[in-house]
């Protein structure tokens, strides 16, 4: 069997800001491989060719294919080797990994630390039993976003999005551009899961409506859609549609922006922990998962708004597992648990590993709902407060961070305390 | 005098801005940006709106037609992206592309270019 020190599964964002980082931190570029299973390494971005990335990151609003384009570079300057074409079948949690590729054939890898970086893919007709015919023209956003940037097909003229995510929206100003009629953005929730900047830059640059509270209850159409009908539901009534407020729309397509779901099923075949929450790994602040030397960054440990985040995230799994290798991570004392407390859906990471020196250690979370005027708090078990920051405005759609001291889990270290607990507290009614 | 309300789209944080305008029409105060952009933004989205316009062209490459992302590389008049567009689809490359490359200068605005966002070779 083949041996390698490093192996990288997923040649995105999150995979080549790891490379990059391992190499950065000490580690070899000859001992990394990047699996990539598309025939070009730089993931979904390739197709996201809007701007807003890299702000945080690089100090200026590049398109995604600009922004993978600058790893790619990184990636190829250092010397890294990247394995496109190549499919991982699966993993085991002592860090095997067996893939196909053309160049290849059927291999079979032992490394001493894996990053798993394969992202998510989108939520489909499948996941929401919409009822009523199964023509053509019903797409995930994503799929005709492909379409569209990589392949030049224009999928439909008038189009009806169901879901408010930021893909649905980014792909409402695309086709609008392209020459399409989008009728209206259906979200079953009363607030947009997508970015504020999106809704202002995507939909009301172009006048079209975003109705809340509302969905697609029946698609219509034999060989193609003809049609969708969308009604209001009751938010008191576990969101069913309310009878008797059905619109129907004439329309050729139906985009679906309705959730992102990690890709784990490599994570699942090889017995890892998964929080059913993010749907991702478990891990502690270094990324690490439940099997040693396997950590996860990216898409596929949670849903990120921002890829600037993304590659900080991979960079923190890059640089421990070269350090695993390189034999100088600091050795782990105890580890404390992180609980999610009124208002907060989930934390990641899932469990601080504390050594003799602990460092700052960011943590980021989603709320569960949207809040006006609230403060966002870390507290141990025993009430002491680690961070207390107050926030004029939160919602689900808009990650959150927070960063405890070193000095705080020191204290926490000494204490004993076994949790520390993410809350919010909400300094007046919503 | 007149208030407006807006929600900054330069980056994700998304802040809302709320610019005062006297009743000539001119802006009067501007708070609630936090960064230098976004204050350039709200002045700019009360007086004339400006947007970066994203789109692909086809490029003829050793291996085939591709797709090649296209973009401005500044914000051009909001109300001139469906001008823009109409150029934009009239328009091929060819490979050899680098990111960067100029495909059509003075486009829409003096001194804005559209530019690839992608090497072909």
């Amino acid at each position: 069997m083949a041996e390698h020190k490093l192996v990288i599964i997923g040649g995105g964002p999150a995979g080549l800001s790891a490379a990059v980082a391992a190499v950065d931190a000490g580690l070899a570029p000859e001992d990394i491989l990047v699996l990539e299973r598309d025939s070009e390494p730089g993931g979904i971005l390739n197709q996201c060719i809007h701007a807003g990335f890299g702000l945080h990151r690089f100090g200026e609003e590049l398109t995604g294919p600009e922004y993978s384009g600058r790893y790619i570079a990184m990636a190829r300057e250092r010397g890294i080797p990247i394995l496109c074409n190549a499919m991982v079948l699966s993993l085991t949690d002592d860090r095997r990994v067996t893939f196909v590729s053309p160049e290849t054939g059927y291999t079979t890898i032992q490394a001493e630390a894996v990053i798993l970086a394969m992202g998510c893919r989108e939520r489909t007709r499948g996941a929401l039993s919409i009822p009523g015919t199964r023509p053509s023209g019903v797409y995930t956003a994503g799929c005709a976003q492909r379409y569209i940037n990589i392949e030049g097909y224009m999928p439909g003229h008038r189009v009806v999005i169901l879901g408010s995510g930021d893909i649905g929206l980014i792909m409402a100003r695309r086709m609008t551009l392209e020459g399409a009629k989008v009728l209206a953005v259906c979200e079953i929730m009363p607030y947009s899961g997508g970015l504020a900047r999106n809704i202002v830059q995507c939909l009301d640059d172009f006048g079209i409506p975003l109705k809340l509270s509302h969905t697609v209850v029946q698609i219509h159409g034999r060989d193609r859609v003809e049609g969708v009908t969308v009604a209001a539901v009751d938010e008191a009534n576990g969101r069913r549609p309310i009878p008797g407020t059905e619109e129907y729309f004439a329309c050729d397509t139906l985009l679906l922006s309705v959730g992102l779901i990690p890709e784990n099923e490599l994570t699942r075949g090889a017995g890892i922990d998964l929080d059913r929450m993010t749907n991702g790994a478990s891990v502690n602040q270094f990324r690490e998962t439940s099997a040693p030397g396997v950590y996860a960054c990216g898409n596929v440990l949670h849903v990120h708004d921002l890829v600037d985040y993304v590659s900080e995230e991979a960079d923190t799994a890059g640089r421990a597992a070269a350090a695993r290798i390189l034999g100088n991570a600091a050795p782990v004392v105890r580890s404390v648990k992180l609980t999610t407390g009124h208002g907060v859906r989930y934390t990641v990471p899932e469990r601080i590993d504390l050594a003799e020196e602990p460092e700052d250690v960011r943590i980021f979370f989603r709320v569960s709902d949207v809040y006006k005027k609230v403060r966002l708090v870390i507290e141990t078990g025993t009430g002491e407060i680690l961070v207390n920051r107050a926030k004029s405005a939160v919602a689900p759609g808009e990650m959150e961070s927070l960063t405890i001291p070193a000095s705080k889990l020191a204290q926490v270290l000494r204490s004993g305390e076994e949790e520390i607990l993410v809350k919010l507290t909400e300094t007046e009614g919503r | 005098m007149t208030t407006k309300e807006l929600t900054c789209v330069v980056c994700p944080a998304g802040c809302r801005i709320t610019v005062t305008l006297n009743d000539a029409g001119a802006i009067e105060s501007i708070e609630g940006y936090t960064c230098q952009r976004g204050k350039t933004y709200a002045a700019n989205e009360v007086t004339h709106p400006v947007r970066t316009l994203t789109s692909t062209v086809p490029v003829t490459t050793a291996q085939g037609k591709k797709m090649l992302p296209v973009r401005t590389d500044a914000g051009i008049p909001r109300e001139k992206l469906f001008e823009a567009m109409k150029i934009v689809r009239a328009t091929e490359a060819k490979a050899p592309v680098r990111t960067g490359d100029v495909l059509i200068a003075d486009f829409i605005e003096p001194g804005t270019n559209l530019i690839a966002c992608k090497d072909f070779d």
